[in-house]
């Protein structure tokens, strides 16, 4: 009955256009966009097709990463580990590569990117500790064991299907490559997971109202657990995406790619204070996040600048999300 | 003096509950009897232990002595889950509503339906359609007004909120639906429209029991009133047969449960009436 309510007021305009903005990336996407117009008008090369094929390129890892931390984040948590978790996978990988076993380097990747996730899960669901002190701590103790496991070097990646993410899968005007095409397979089906099974409606309760779910039978700490392990997984696909795209597996790498996922997940529209948002709109925040410093790289602006830029987009952002927060809650 | 009503069924008992936290008595042999199809209002003054005798009856507390009686069978509940697994629905003080979520998804929470065939025991695809026609269903027959199943928990209203609230225990309640002070936190207008849905909850079979500081309300929605003193039962009586004033004396101890007219049914009954006598 509501379903045919539902149908009918949708084939009006207005309805339509409600529809829309209703969205949750409705604004995300707005934002993408006008962006992207105002680098067109502002550069002479943000707007060619080489260009947005090396956008998609560069959004892969942060992308992939940020598709963990958008689950990390429906739970209310955060992962300031999330980099530091896929660079110490990839030297892990790196360095068993480079004996020539490939699937065990693949294995072992997937193994430490999990239990490094799963321990923070652990830690913050078992001892019940606060997940940004967990995580920030985490953060730093992998960056320095990254360091100390590899000697501070940098492992070469040789294997071709190690770097499988980077090559192009069709080429044409635009490069579209496997890692391009992984990325929007992971989100669709991270986007399934949330949307349409049990454990998804669950995960966002846990993080809207944990106690309401446990009231009604949730266990809470399971699904809690359970965010945590998996965003491991994409931690891991991450990783494999940045051996696509620089073949060197290298322990002090993308040393701030927690930020850039976060920045990615909260202007994706998701909440900080979880149980609003999802991994579409995390798709078109990593977009947004790599636009933003294609195109201050375009306009000819001083990477120092592009920092600070990232830094008051993700500021601004927060700001957004507890001013919106504020308002439904009054 | 004492009315006693033979012949109904009990579904939920407690007797002789005990409990204590180190010095502090929670429970000092609780009686308690719930008879099919009534709503029991629960009252007493702060302290008097009438939330120990809820959590004990929910399995959230375990208590030191005395029995739960389910349908006349002795049962033990572990947790909350048991006890909802029995077919005793509690509807908590806070609002156990997530409000991001819509009303389908809050009446179904921890008890989500999957398509039949490989969707969903391979993909544990959900299935919304059945689960939204449901839901609708059963908020028309509760009378419970909303403009769409699939609205979001937070565009409703409190007293919409408590609905939803209550509409979840009443559908997975089989047996018994316990209601911790539905109404303390609305308006005049919406604890109309709560205690209406109560009322209406009890006439489609199940056994309500509600905890209630209001008299009025109590006076209004009650069958029978279970008033709890010092960590027992007093007396139970019929909201017609005695006014406010009684009710208030015997839960402060300023009047003997003896000298009002009681509604106990079977063997308690029988044992009031035997000390009211032997008085």
């Amino acid at each position: 009955m509501a379903g045919t309510s539902g149908a009918r007021q949708a084939s009006s305009p207005r309805a339509l256009a409600f529809a829309f903005f209703s969205q949750p990336m409705a604004g995300p996407l707005i934002a993408l966009v006008a962006i992207s117009v105002f680098f067109s008008l502002t550069t002479s090369t943000f707007l060619t097709p080489r260009n947005i094929s090396l956008l998609f390129q560069q959004s892969v890892v942060i992308g992939t990463l940020a598709l963990g931390q958008t689950l990390v984040i429906l739970v209310a948590g955060i992962d300031l580990a999330c980099g530091a978790i896929m660079v110490l996978g990839t030297v892990v990988i790196g360095s068993l590569a480079a004996d020539g076993n490939i699937a065990l380097a693949m294995a072992m990747g997937l193994l430490v990117c999990v239990g490094a996730a799963s321990l923070n899960g652990g830690i913050i669901t078992l001892l019940r500790l606060p997940p940004f002190i967990v995580t920030l701590g985490m953060f730093t103790a992998l960056q320095a064991g990254a360091r100390l496991y590899t000697n501070s070097q940098s492992y070469p990646i040789r294997s071709d299907f190690l770097t499988v993410l980077g090559s192009p899968a069709f080429s044409g005007p635009l490069t579209v490559t496997w890692g391009m095409l992984l990325w929007i397979a992971l989100t669709i089906v991270l986007s399934y997971a949330l949307n349409q099974t049990a454990w998804g409606v669950r995960v966002y309760a846990i993080g809207n109202a944990p106690n309401a779910a446990r009231l009604n039978g949730v266990n809470v700490r399971r699904v809690a657990f359970s965010v945590y392990s998996l965003a491991g997984i994409f931690y891991f696909f991450a990783g494999w995406q940045a051996l696509g795209r620089t073949p060197i597996a290298d322990p002090s790498a993308y040393q701030l790619a927690n930020l850039d996922t976060i920045t990615a997940v909260v202007i994706g529209g998701s909440s900080l204070f979880g149980g609003r948002g999802g991994v579409v709109g995390t798709f078109i925040g990593a977009l947004i996040v790599i636009v933003l410093k294609n195109g201050l790289t375009q306009a000819g602006i001083d990477s120092l600048y592009q920092q600070i830029a990232t830094g008051i987009l993700v500021i601004l952002a927060v700001a957004a999300d507890q001013y919106m927060s504020r308002a439904k809650r009054s | 003096m004492s009315s006693i009503i033979p012949g109904r069924t009990i579904v939920l008992e407690a007797r002789g509950l005990t409990k204590s936290y180190g010095h502090v008595v929670a429970m000092d042999g609780a009686d308690f009897q719930l008879a099919e199809n009534e709503i029991l209002a629960v009252v007493g003054d702060n302290g008097a232990g009438k939330s120990s005798l809820i959590r004990a009856l929910t399995g959230a507390v375990t208590p030191d002595g005395g029995q739960v009686l389910l349908e006349g069978q002795p049962v033990k509940f572990k947790s909350p889950l048991d006890a909802r697994l029995a077919g005793i629905e509690t509807v908590y003080q806070e609002l156990a509503v997530a409000t991001e979520l819509d009303i389908t998804q809050n009446l179904y929470l921890g008890r989500e339906l999957r398509k039949p065939g490989l969707l969903g025991t391979v993909f544990r695809q959900l299935d919304k359609r059945r689960m939204r026609e449901q839901a609708a269903q059963h908020m028309r027959d509760l009378g419970i007004r909303v403009q769409s199943i699939r609205q979001k928990v937070d565009t409703l209203s409190g007293g919409q909120r408590q609905a939803v609230a209550v509409a979840r225990a009443a559908a997975w309640g089989r047996k018994v639906v316990i209601l911790d002070e539905p109404t303390a936190a609305l308006g005049v207008r919406e604890t109309r429209q709560v205690l209406e849905l109560i009322r209406r909850v009890r006439d489609q079979g199940l056994s309500v029991v509600i905890i209630s500081h209001s008299m009025p309300e109590v006076f209004e929605i009650a069958d029978r009133i279970h008033i709890h003193r010092l960590g027992k039962r007093a007396t139970v009586v019929r909201p017609g047969a005695v006014d406010m004033n009684d009710v208030v004396a015997v839960m402060t101890g300023a009047k003997p449960p003896e000298a009002v007219p009681s509604a106990l049914i079977g063997p308690g009954a029988a044992r009031v009436q035997q000390l009211a006598g032997g008085l």
